[in-house]
């Protein structure tokens, strides 16, 4: 065979997709991107304003009567649990609602389907990018706590990523029980049967030694309260061993809440 | 044809760039084919054994009322509906084993118009030519190309929700064309559309497939089917009842003419029976009985039926005939 073909001509054809690869994940973050830059002054404001006032009413408001908690001042104890309620609120309720109402009443998924690119990435991506969003947010209440006199200390670097990696799970959460609910309004049993212990048997507002034993166990299994306890551990100090554990109850959390967001959401979109 | 000549000369899949050439080559293999294909819901099979081929540079209009499986059937070319049973195969790759390559060599616009409307026209855009991996240097073009395609050059930075509905579905048609896909779905593209926007959107699939894009369009619009498609498959209950070129499916269903009778008093119960008993076929068309291949009423059915009005056989008379009121 010597004539030239047009298939010759042509450039050597792409190798097979692989099962997971980046690039459908950064295409659907070019779509976040797009909207976030238009859509940013209202995220902003809701997820700054919103634990600043928390952490202000509660440290003012409540420190005047409590004072010192486990040896910190009441608003530096406060201001590090806000930093992970600012996480929790910032990741599942975008993770819960926006997935929804994208996958439901938009049909964007079903647009971003058709295209190469497979639910897990696409849910990897969604995750990914709100939790990107709460480890930034997540570190306002912290600064506001500097200006109000919390000692700065360097293991407050390591916050970003705690908030960061706390959201993408708790992001990954929240897509996963969007998918899980049989309609819009059945989220309110999340949202206040959820949500809401989630965020307050945590040690955020009230150390855990104050509650009864089988509370305190709950709470070992809550995902935010290890989070509280490395953000609390990065201003205040805390031994490596754990951190450590820390670190790996919430590297648990983030890969069971994959799994589970990945699982449900094929099964949504794809029959 | 067979499975194994699809599946041992995949067509080369070219960079977006090598486009042009490949589009005129002629190619053996289609470029879909579905084979024996099953998908069942509970108790319902919405497609039953489905038999298709689509060739490589045609436009494929699949027809078909409400329910006949034709949206289950696009869904499953992309593999966002799996098959219970059967062999598919999108521009040689088997689906869904491979289907993420063939989802990056094909272009599909949903029925349903899921833009983005906070976004742009030309975001939108842009967008998918990130998710079907245009090269970064050659995005700005395929955004152009893609606005120039939907004749939406000025309106680039007009926010979507402020777009008219023929603007939207044109940029929706665009978004599944950044990446210069070989081959185009499209479902049920002009439904809802005013006429003027219809025949703009039949402009631009003529266009496409003088560039040898194939398209598989779906529609439950008889007429743009018999326009725009060089074949036709009419689907009904989950299978392919014909498949062929509108011209050749209208003779050997409904032949030349048709001729239609108005229905008396008494109806025309034995009118229709008679000519059903000579082998020609009858629909009744509101107040008309309408006789299929009229052109060979002779002799006594002639006599009992008299003169009515004789027009063309359409494409409508074989849907009607093949998927409403079929003879036994």
């Amino acid at each position: 065979m010597t004539e030239p073909t047009a298939a010759a001509a042509a450039p050597v054809a792409a190798p097979p997709p692989g099962r997971f690869e980046l690039a459908p994940v950064r295409g659907v973050l070019a779509r976040e991107w797009a909207l976030y830059r238009r859509s940013w002054k209202p995220t902003t404001f809701a997820a700054l304003v919103e634990p600043i006032i928390f952490l202000l009413a509660f440290g003012f408001g409540l420190g005047s009567l409590v004072g010192a908690v486990s040896g910190y001042r009441y608003i530096d104890f406060v201001a590090t649990g806000i930093v992970a309620m600012s996480v929790l609120f910032t990741s599942m309720f975008p993770g819960l609602i926006d997935t929804y109402v994208r996958r439901v009443f938009q049909h964007t998924y079903d647009g971003m389907l058709a295209a190469p690119v497979d639910v897990r990435e696409l849910v990897t991506a969604e995750g990914a990018w709100i939790g990107l969003k709460a480890g930034v947010y997540g570190c306002a209440p912290l600064l506001v706590a500097l200006a109000f006199g919390l000692p700065p200390a360097p293991g407050m670097l390591m916050v970003p990523l705690v908030a960061l990696v706390t959201g993408f799970g708790f992001a990954l959460t929240g897509i996963w029980l969007s998918a899980a609910v049989p309609s819009i309004k059945t989220m309110d049993y999340i949202i206040s049967g959820v949500i809401t212990p989630l965020f307050l048997v945590a040690g955020t507002f009230f150390p855990l030694d104050t509650l009864p034993s089988w509370a305190q166990a709950l709470a070992k299994a809550n995902p935010l309260h290890h989070c509280v306890e490395l953000v609390r551990g990065a201003a205040f100090g805390i031994d490596p061993a754990s951190a450590a554990l820390h670190w790996a109850a919430l590297l648990l959390f983030v890969a069971a809440a994959w799994c589970l967001a990945v699982f449900q959401m094929r099964r949504r979109l794809i029959d | 044809m067979t499975s194994s000549s699809s599946a041992s000369a995949p067509p080369p899949s070219p960079g977006p760039e090598a486009r042009p050439e490949t589009a005129r080559e002629p190619s053996r293999a289609p470029a879909v084919a579905l084979r024996g294909v099953v998908k069942r819901y509970g108790s319902l099979r919405a497609v039953d054994g489905l038999d298709l081929e689509v060739p490589t540079g045609i436009v494929l209009g699949l027809l078909g009322p409400n329910g006949a499986g034709k949206s289950t059937t696009m869904r499953m070319l992309t593999a966002q509906s799996r098959a219970d049973a059967g062999e598919i195969t999108v521009l040689g790759h088997p689906v869904p084993r491979a289907s993420k390559q063939a989802r990056a060599d094909m272009g599909v616009v949903p029925q349903h118009d899921n833009l983005d409307e906070e976004l742009t026209a030309g975001e939108n855009l842009e967008v998918f030519t990130h998710l079907y991996r245009v090269p970064r240097g050659e995005r700005e073009e395929a955004v152009r190309r893609a606005l120039a395609i939907a004749h939406l050059e000025d309106r680039r930075n007009t926010r979507t929700d402020k777009l008219s509905g023929g603007m939207r579905r044109r940029l929706l048609i665009a978004r599944g064309l950044v990446h210069r896909p070989r081959l185009v779905l499209l479902d049920e593209p002009t439904v809802g559309l005013d006429p003027q926007v219809r025949q703009e959107l039949w402009g631009l699939i003529t266009r496409l497939r003088a560039e040898g894009v194939t398209v598989l369009m779906s529609t439950h619009y008889i007429e743009e089917a018999e326009r725009l498609s060089d074949q036709v498959a009419l689907m009904a209950k989950g299978r392919v009842v014909a498949h062929g070129e509108p011209a050749a499916l209208i003779a050997e269903h409904a032949g030349r003419t048709v001729e239609e009778f108005p229905v008396g008093p008494g109806g025309h119960d034995g009118a229709e029976e008679r000519a059903r008993a000579r082998g020609l076929p009858t629909r009744r068309t509101g107040a008309a009985l309408a006789v299929l291949r009229a052109e060979e009423i002779d002799g006594g059915l002639r006599e009992l039926l008299g003169r009515g009005e004789v027009r063309a056989a359409n494409l409508e008379d074989v849907f009607v005939h093949l998927t409403g009121e079929r003879v036994e």
